[in-house]
């Protein structure tokens, strides 16, 4: 694996928008942006409404991923080249949701929409359908998805990797305040995690920052690259974006995603909780 | 649902002044000496704190709008758009309305 397996550029992006077998998915929980202009031939994928469980807080299972991959005309074979607004978050998430599901070939479009339209490359209005495939699914692979136990063991024993903002992470506050506020009952950090905001990985226009920064990034930050990994954030599209640039980028060992995030951790009953900065 | 809602100069109900501290303004394009501001649809506008740290960032509307809920500090407000950056210095000492221009050229 190298970074040109996991991370397409908008060049190549540009020059493979007929190319069979690839793929464009525009993932966002807000769709408006692709209605008003999507990358020619790309389909959209709702985060909210078709890659969660819409009564219990869950992924949708795998039977139910097949059916709306196979609508979406993906087959199993295809390159599927993700990207979204909000620096690729929400992209992110389904970057490691298809991995999840055992998706062969999929791709990051290096800074997402906001590249793509800071560079003035085509959009389109035009309705894409692509016909239905079979798509078949594996077990979900839960060597890249971490759950609240699992969290609660990594305490002092794994890097946690907090990827929320440095006022989220101290407990001043629960949810930014220029987003949605979906809470946890208590703020602050699971103890021992170190405090790395996602956006420390990217550079302005979205893109990811060089293997060479990625990595003295989190060296400098007390990542032991010899122990396993678990990111969190909030509600875990932030940390999906975090668990890419580790497992996918950086390719260390043994690295998940706590979608559970501080939502679930903070409203556990009894769970130890951090306040503050790092001394 | 962590993306930020559609960008309006409009504060949301329940929105206290005397307790927030919100940062809001319009992203223009520089056209010329002459002329004043058109505004700017579609640009990135990125909320960075006192070290020039990232904080936020928002989509501003067809009109050129944006807004934050951020703390009181001193900010700086930068804009991207396809025909350019540019950013402007903005200090919010306590709660309260404030409202700011960025000029992309």
């Amino acid at each position: 694996m190298s970074r040109e397996d996991v991370l397409v550029t908008p060049d190549w992006a540009e020059q493979n928008l007929d190319t069979d077998g690839v793929v464009f998915v525009e993932v966002d929980e807000d769709t408006t942006a692709y209605d008003a202009g999507h990358i020619p031939g790309a389909v959209k994928i709702n985060w909210k409404t078709e890659l969660q469980d819409p009564v219990i807080r869950d992924f949708v299972d795998r039977g139910a991923f097949e059916k709306l991959l196979s609508n979406k005309g993906i087959s199993n074979e295809d390159t599927v080249v993700l990207y979204g607004g909000n620096n690729n978050w929400f992209a992110a998430y389904a970057y490691w949701y298809f991995k999840l599901y055992g998706h062969r070939d999929v791709r990051l479009l290096d800074g997402g929409r906001k590249k793509w339209e800071l560079d003035g490359r085509p959009l389109s209005t035009e309705e894409v359908s692509r016909p239905a495939t079979s798509y078949t699914a594996q077990e979900q692979d839960t060597s890249i998805r971490a759950f609240r136990q699992e969290a609660l063991e990594a305490i002092g024993t794994q890097n946690l990797v907090d990827v929320r903002s440095p006022d989220e992470f101290s407990g001043k506050i629960l949810a930014p305040a220029h987003l949605l506020q979906e809470c946890a009952q208590r703020p602050g950090h699971i103890p021992t995690a170190l405090n790395v905001p996602w956006s420390k990985a990217a550079n302005e226009d979205g893109t990811f920052k060089s293997d060479a920064d990625l990595r003295a990034l989190y060296g400098a930050a007390g990542l032991d690259a010899s122990r396993p990994t678990i990111a969190y954030c909030r509600i875990g599209e932030r940390s999906s974006h975090t668990w890419f640039v580790l497992h996918e980028l950086l390719e260390l060992s043994e690295v998940k995603n706590y979608d559970g995030s501080w939502t679930e951790y903070g409203s556990l009953v009894g769970a130890p909780i951090e306040l503050g900065t790092k001394g | 649902m962590c993306g930020a809602g559609q960008q309006t100069l409009e504060l949301p109900p329940g929105t206290d002044l005397s307790r927030h501290t919100v940062l809001a303004g319009t992203v223009l394009i520089d056209p010329g000496p002459n002329d004043a501001g058109q505004t700017l649809g579609g640009a990135f506008v990125r909320l960075l704190d006192g070290t020039g740290e990232f904080t936020a960032e928002v989509v501003s509307s067809a009109s050129g709008a944006f807004r934050f809920f951020a703390a009181p500090g001193d900010w700086t407000i930068r804009a991207l758009h396809p025909l350019g950056t540019g950013e402007t210095p903005l200090s919010a000492p306590g709660p309260g309305l404030f409202s700011v221009e960025v000029t992309v050229s």
